[in-house]
């Protein structure tokens, strides 16, 4: 039995704080949150040890691990204070508000040789395992686009007050909602050496991005988009999906479904026939010893605990959690910029380099190459115009 | 209860083995009227209970049953509540305690509590309970609601917190207020029978994923075959057909096996399928009760 604490009842922290119960290797020792009421209800009616002071309860506790579901914003430290104690720790997504930060955090995880994971639960859920199992073994062939959609019905209007609308706290859909889109991607493609033409845009918020677009480049010649958008009532919860085109076919995948299209047969999946193939989540996805919102909620907690009894790395570490920081903040980074783009110029008008354009003109913020009517903004100089399609489009080694 | 109720997931966009099957149900039913004629139609077979979640939508229908008690003088309401999606796109925004205070009527004794005050003797917990009980229960004002059941969000969230009380006061209130039955659904049907059998509550009406495949039957398949055969409950079997992955023979007679299992619910969307099912429920239900006088 491992002896756990959860800091933070939120929503996920009461989630998590549901499931670890249950788990038959986890002895749940306390909680510990900052609403004296609910404290007082949980100790009541479920007998679980309470603490306002995250620090104290480190201090007057015997653990083995933590789970952390706070707001974004505290997540580093109390993770640092944490594994200070050498704790095994999960925390929810993001890790860190910084990049550096979340590293920082992985290298001490792993020098101490804890079990570190993040909140990422897409990897748990079948079908994109699945997808991923088809993906290395190159069952579509050679990768050249990919495509990642995250929406939902989070905020739907104005005036909300709460640490999600701070970008300071660590809220907006970037940090709080395309990050699962983000560390998707990741997951089944590997992380982006580089971003560009990234939008962020308030639908409903004032002081943070409701909508995330932005075009992902890879290693290898790969290239994708991602779209989040948080602000999405048409989907009853969050719907993340994924589309991915190779030479020998493609493969779309959400939570339930599994759909590739193969040119020719794989010998790498001979169940698989040329055209469609369609698997569901209740083919892929199996029972879970105890389940409340999803099996994947479940099985990453299982798997947290599979990986302190093993002595083996988490799918979702600290590492990878904060590969999903680092694309995140190129992608701020890369909105905020006065960036490389083209600009429609009056008919008839030659192309002009290097002047915005007039509030009138049709906007192309993607097209890269000289072409008549559109005028550039941003590229320097001829050579560097030259030096392709992918290059202009991704800017300089600005982000890698 | 009835053999055989009609669900709703299926009125509401929600299907677990595709997104896009569920978004083509949602703009079929977008419309009240579409909604009816399904109910129609199963109520023109026999099935006289529909079982619904407390989803915004599901005001309309029981207007419309309401304002139509003559057509239809033995309708059945079970009402499935809270409809959780609700209430977590509320946490998200306003916080766990907010998201309930926003379900509160305006005017009442516990947003103050919530807000700070620490009263937690259980009258105050039942009172609570009650004012968020009776929020869901609006709209059913008027119609027959002999089963009441708790959503499993709420249920599995409560039973792995061991927040058994919590299943007490629910129970009471459903059956000193309403004068229903309280029932629960989950998908840890096994598990939840034991915690219910050790606070007391006997016999209880429990729906559960019920499938030849095991999907989402939760703990242990031969668990869940141990509380079919033997349990001390009365079961409704939800998810027989695994979201679709099952063919309807295949899935009801294995169903249909089982003694424990009071009632079957599903969704359907045209006469054809709500008939056939429920011929072969009725065929193989016919059956089973032969082979187990035969034995």
């Amino acid at each position: 039995m491992y002896k756990a604490a959860i800091i933070g009842l939120g929503k996920m922290g009461l989630s998590h704080l549901s499931i670890a119960n249950a788990h038959p290797d986890i002895q749940l020792r306390c909680v510990c949150d900052t609403s004296r009421y609910l404290l007082d209800v949980l100790h009541k009616y479920t007998g679980v040890t309470t603490y306002s002071d995250f620090e104290r309860m480190l201090r007057e506790v015997e653990l083995d691990c933590l789970f952390v579901a706070t707001p974004s914003k505290y997540h580093a430290n109390i993770v640092a204070a944490a594994l200070e104690r050498n704790l095994h720790v999960f925390c929810e997504k993001p890790l860190a508000l910084e990049p550096q930060t979340g590293y920082r955090l992985a290298e001490t995880a792993e020098r101490k040789g804890l079990v570190n994971q993040v909140g990422y639960h897409f990897r748990y859920v079948a079908p994109f395992n699945e997808a991923k199992r088809l993906l290395d073994r190159k069952v579509i062939g050679d990768l050249h686009h990919v495509r990642v959609d995250a929406y939902g019905p989070v905020v739907l209007r104005r005036k909300v007050a709460s640490w999600r609308s701070q970008q300071s706290d660590g809220g907006g859909c970037l940090f709080d909602y395309a990050c699962h889109a983000i560390d998707l991607a990741n997951y089944l493609v590997g992380r982006p050496v580089a971003v560009s033409g990234t939008v962020l845009n308030g639908v409903f918020s004032d002081s943070v991005d409701d909508e995330v677009y932005s075009t992902l480049q890879f290693a290898q010649g790969l290239h994708g988009q991602l779209a989040t958008n948080w602000s999405d009532e048409s989907v009853r919860k969050m719907s993340v999906s994924m589309s991915l085109w190779g030479t020998n076919g493609r493969i779309n995948v959400d939570r339930q479904e599994l759909q590739v299209y193969l040119r020719s047969p794989s010998e790498s999946a001979e169940d698989l026939v040329p055209g469609w193939n369609t698997r569901y989540t209740t083919d892929l996805t199996p029972p879970v010893w105890f389940y409340v919102r999803g099996e994947e909620y479940s099985s990453q907690i299982d798997h947290f605990v599979q990986c302190i009894k093993t002595g083996s790395a988490a799918t979702s570490n600290f590492r990878s959690a904060s590969d999903a920081v680092l694309v995140a903040s190129m992608m701020r980074k890369d909105a905020l910029r006065q960036g490389t783009r083209i600009e429609c110029a009056p008919v008839n008008e030659p192309p002009v380099e290097g002047k915005r354009s007039h509030d009138s003109t049709l906007e192309f913020p993607q097209l890269a190459r000289s072409t008549p009517g559109l005028r550039t903004t941003g590229l320097t100089s001829l050579p560097e115009r030259k030096r392709g399609f992918m290059e202009a489009l991704f800017g300089r080694s600005k982000h890698g | 209860m009835d053999r055989v109720l009609i669900g709703d997931n299926q009125f509401f966009g929600i299907n677990h083995m595709s997104e896009e099957k569920a978004r083509g149900q949602a703009i079929r039913f977008r419309n009240l009227s579409a909604i009816i004629a399904v109910l129609e139609a199963a109520y023109g077979e026999g099935i006289k209970t529909f079982m619904c979640t407390t989803h915004e939508r599901t005001a309309e229908v029981c207007a419309h049953f309401r304002a139509n008690r003559d057509r239809y003088p033995d309708y059945k309401f079970y009402p499935c509540m809270p409809y959780a999606h609700k209430y977590a796109n509320a946490a998200t925004e306003h916080g766990v305690l907010g998201a309930i205070r926003s379900f509160l009527p305006a005017e009442n004794a516990f947003g103050a509590l919530l807000s700070g005050g620490i009263s937690l003797a259980r009258k105050d917990m039942e009172g609570l309970a009650a004012l968020l009980i009776d929020a869901e229960m609006k709209v059913f004002a008027g119609l027959d609601t002999p089963v009441i059941l708790l959503q499993n969000v709420a249920t599995d969230f409560l039973l792995g917190l061991g927040f058994d009380e919590a299943f007490r006061i629910f129970a009471d209130y459903v059956r000193d207020r309403y004068r229903a039955e309280p029932g629960f659904i989950t998908m840890n049907g096994p598990r939840l029978l034991a915690r219910l059998e050790k606070i007391g509550i006997a016999q209880p009406i429990i729906c559960t994923n019920i499938n030849k495949i095991g999907f989402r039957m939760c703990g242990d398949v031969s668990a869940y075959e141990a509380m079919m055969t033997h349990g001390d409950c009365r079961l409704i079997a939800m998810s027989v057909f695994a979201s679709g992955a099952l063919p309807a023979p295949q899935a009801l007679e294995y169903v249909c096996r089982f003694p424990r299992i009071r009632s079957i619910v599903f969704g359907a969307s045209s006469r054809s399928h709500i008939a056939q099912n429920r011929q072969l429920i009725e065929e193989l239900t016919a059956s089973g009760e032969a082979a187990c006088i035969a034995r």
